[in-house]
C-alpha cells in the first residue's frame, strides 16, 4: 500500500513538473530542437532543474535501502549495443516530429485535445509491437 | 530571466524531485516509457499495481491543475499521418533503446550512466535533424 502512495505522489508530482515547466506544449520541445530557426531553452533549464535532485538522490542511495524495502537498482552496464542507438534515433524522429514524449503526452491526455489522444494511442501501438522489432532485429544481428 | 526559463526551471525541479521519490522510497527508476510500456508488452506485470499508481497520479494531477487555473496551449500539429508516424516511432524507439527522456536522460545522466548520455545524445541529434528537415526543408511541421 505504502509503495502504491509514493508511487502515486511521484507520478503526480512529475505531471505537476511537466506541466509547470511548459513540457506539454509541443511548441516549447520543437523549439528546443530547431537550432537553426527560433531557438528556445527552455528544456535545458528543465533538464538541469530535474538533474539536481536526482543526482543527490543517487548520492544518499550507497549503503541504503528503499524505503519501502528492496533494493535500489544495480548500474547497469556500460554496453552501447545497437539497439540503444537505433531506439534512441527513432525516439528522437518521433519526438521532433510531434514534440511529445511519453511523459508529457500522458500529462497532457486531459487538455491537449485529439491530437494528443492520437500521439497516444500511436504509442501504445509502438510500445505493443516493440517485442517484435526487437526479435527481427536481434535475428538479423545473429544471421550477420 | 525569461519567465518561461523560469517556469522550466521550477518543473525541472519538481521532475527531478519526483524522481528521487519514485527512487528512495519504491527503488526504482522513474522512466516514463518503461513504466507504461512494461503494461503494454506485459513484462513489468510483477509490478503493474505501482506502475498504474504511477499512471494514475501522472495522469490526473494535470488534469486537476488544468480545472483550477486552465490548461496550457499545446500547438500540437493536426495533421493525421504525422502524429501517427510520430506516435510510433516514440513507442518503438523508447522501447528499443529501453528508455526516453525522463529514464535515459533525467535519471540516467544524473548517475552518470553512459547509456544514459548516449542514448541522450542521439535522441537530441536526431530530434534536432527532424526538425530541421521536416520544418526547413520540406515545411511539413
Amino acid at each position: 500500500m505504502l509503495r502504491m502512495i509514493f508511487a502515486l505522489a511521484a507520478g503526480g508530482l512529475f505531471g505537476l513538473g511537466l506541466f509547470v515547466s511548459g513540457m506539454t506544449d509541443t511548441s516549447k520541445v520543437q523549439g528546443w530542437l530547431d537550432v537553426f530557426g527560433n531557438w528556445d531553452p527552455t528544456l535545458a533549464f528543465v533538464m538541469g532543474g530535474a538533474i539536481i535532485p536526482m543526482a543527490i538522490a543517487w548520492r544518499l542511495t550507497p549503503g541504503r535501502m528503499p524505503f519501502v524495502g528492496g533494493a535500489f537498482p544495480p548500474k547497469p552496464e556500460p554496453k552501447l549495443g545497437s539497439n540503444l542507438v537505433l531506439g534512441s534515433v527513432m525516439f528522437g524522429m518521433g519526438w521532433g516530429l510531434a514534440g511529445l514524449c511519453p511523459g508529457p503526452a500522458i500529462a497532457s491526455l486531459s487538455y491537449g485535445g485529439w491530437p494528443h489522444l492520437v500521439f497516444f494511442m500511436a504509442m501504445i501501438l509502438g510500445m505493443f509491437a516493440a517485442p517484435t522489432l526487437r526479435q527481427r532485429l536481434d535475428s538479423v544481428a545473429q544471421a550477420s | 530571466m525569461n519567465p518561461d526559463w523560469a517556469y522550466g526551471l521550477m518543473g525541472g525541479l519538481m521532475i527531478g524531485l519526483a524522481g528521487a521519490i519514485f527512487l528512495l522510497a519504491n527503488g526504482r527508476i522513474m522512466g516514463a516509457s518503461g513504466i507504461i510500456g512494461g503494461l503494454v508488452d506485459r513484462t513489468g506485470w510483477s509490478t503493474g499495481r505501482e506502475r498504474i499508481a504511477f499512471l494514475v497520479g501522472l495522469f490526473l494531477a494535470p488534469s486537476l491543475l488544468q480545472l483550477l487555473i486552465g490548461a496550457p496551449e499545446t500547438h500540437a500539429t493536426t495533421n493525421f499521418l504525422v502524429l501517427l508516424a510520430a506516435g510510433l516511432l516514440v513507442g518503438l524507439g523508447t522501447r528499443l533503446a529501453n528508455g526516453c527522456t525522463s529514464g535515459h536522460g533525467v535519471c540516467g545522466i544524473s548517475r552518470f550512466n553512459l547509456r544514459g548520455i548516449v542514448a541522450t545524445v542521439f535522441y537530441i541529434l536526431a530530434g534536432g535533424l527532424t526538425v530541421v528537415i521536416f520544418r526547413h526543408i520540406l515545411g511539413a511541421i
